[in-house]
């Protein structure tokens, strides 16, 4: 009986151990990352690449669904506003939601799932096929080759796909509230424009997005270089990838918000 | 993939990135309208601020000429004392009136100044003297009641 739970004991301090040499390694993965990026910067044309793989390519699914979330958003907010004889904030509704909030994160989300999984999968299956090692030997070093070009990508790309969704969702919103549903206009917009504001809520939701990508990009060049190298492995690290980077994006929205939009 | 055309379409990415950008700050947002270049403050005080909120406008005629930029609360006069940032191009006479009011029924509140008719203006710095608090409805109601109970029942 006290073996085992001295056992059970090990077992969990075991394990909290693995997580905590796993968050070691991957604080130390970073400020690898960031020195070696200088070095990759060098060959810009790598950067440049896989912005067109995370970003140009992901391109269709962030337009498309900012679209419809933004015919969503009119289509319920026009709903719940006329019942209070106010359908001239739906503009405002569709447009702070999106800017402040969905913007951000469902494409901090879509992206998580479109190109960061892509980015964990290429490198997993790069260490899975000891392409890693023989860089390594050749004497490239394969977090500036590599995962450094793949991180800034997706850093690049993150907030310009955030702000092409939020763009789409209230023309969307238009489309709905103006042209199908019959609200002014003149009123959908002018007081849409009084109570954005371009410092509190875009530019907080730019910042926001930057942030995702940050986190996105991160936790997938991480997953993929820590794979264990076998196809489960690789599998796996995909998994976690997107799972945690859900979580990730929606902990630090959390944060963020407060910090931003505390008591205004 | 050549380089050239993949350079293409990441330049067409970033363009529309950008453009999208573009389109939330001028179109979505109020950049174009209500950025002050230059502005100098004036302070105000009043008995009760009601609702206000710093960064609230301040309008003249139904124009917003100014926001406001501080909300602080005087402990010798018990008064609050705002602090207004008002377009530079403006300049209001000595005598000008500030109020508080609502817009709409149960819109936000915002600082009124009437202009009154003295030749000098108030310069950076200067206190407005004559101003109306906000309207507070519960005061409004109670005050309504006690005069209607003080009227008493035999004078239907």
């Amino acid at each position: 009986m006290a073996k085992r739970i001295v056992e059970a004991i090990a077992g969990l301090g075991h394990q909290v151990n693995d997580k905590l040499q796993r968050l070691g390694f991957a604080a130390r993965f970073l400020v690898m990352l960031l020195f070696y990026s200088g070095q990759s910067f060098r060959r810009i044309h790598l950067t440049i690449r896989e912005v067109y793989f995370s970003g140009v390519l992901s391109l269709l699914i962030i337009l498309v669904s900012g679209l419809f979330v933004g015919l969503v958003l009119g289509l319920q907010g026009y709903e719940t506003l006329q019942r209070y004889g106010s359908s001239e904030a739906l503009g405002v509704l569709v447009a702070l939601s999106l800017t402040r909030e969905l913007g951000p994160v469902v494409a901090g989300l879509l992206f998580a799932s479109r190109a960061g999984s892509s980015v964990t999968a290429e490198i997993g299956l790069m260490k899975a096929t000891e392409q890693l090692t023989a860089m390594d030997m050749m004497a490239v070093n394969p977090i500036a080759r590599i995962v450094a070009p793949r991180f800034w990508g997706g850093v690049i790309s993150m907030p310009l796909l955030a702000a092409m969704f939020s763009a789409m969702g209230i023309f969307g919103g238009y489309l709905i509230g103006v042209v199908f549903i019959g609200v002014d206009e003149g009123a959908f917009w002018s007081q849409m424009q009084a109570s954005v504001d371009f410092h509190h809520d875009v530019l907080n939701g730019v910042i926001k997005s930057f942030v995702f990508g940050i986190a996105v990009s991160l936790i997938a060049v991480f997953e993929g270089y820590d794979s264990v190298p076998t196809a489960e492995g690789v599998s796996r690290a995909i998994t976690r990838t997107v799972v945690n980077s859900a979580l990730a994006i929606l902990a630090l929205d959390f944060v963020l918000t407060s910090f931003m939009f505390r008591g205004l | 993939m050549n380089r050239k055309l993949l350079d293409l379409w990441v330049g067409f990415f970033v363009a529309i990135g950008i453009a999208a950008l573009l389109f939330l700050a001028l179109k979505v947002g109020n950049l174009s309208a209500s950025n002050f270049l230059e502005t100098y403050p004036l302070a105000a005080k009043f008995d009760n601020i009601g609702g206000l909120k710093v960064r609230g406008p301040v309008k003249s005629a139904g124009v917003v000429v100014g926001r406001v930029s501080d909300i602080r609360f005087d402990p010798k006069t018990y008064e609050a004392v705002v602090t207004l940032s008002i377009d530079a191009r403006y300049q209001f006479p000595k005598d000008t009136f500030a109020s508080i009011l609502t817009s709409g029924l149960l819109g936000e509140q915002y600082v009124g100044l009437d202009a009154g008719g003295d030749e000098r203006v108030l310069k950076t710095g200067d206190v407005i003297v004559k101003t109306q608090s906000a309207v507070v409805l519960e005061k409004l109601i109670s005050q309504f009641m006690f005069n209607k109970a003080s009227e008493g029942p035999d004078k239907k």
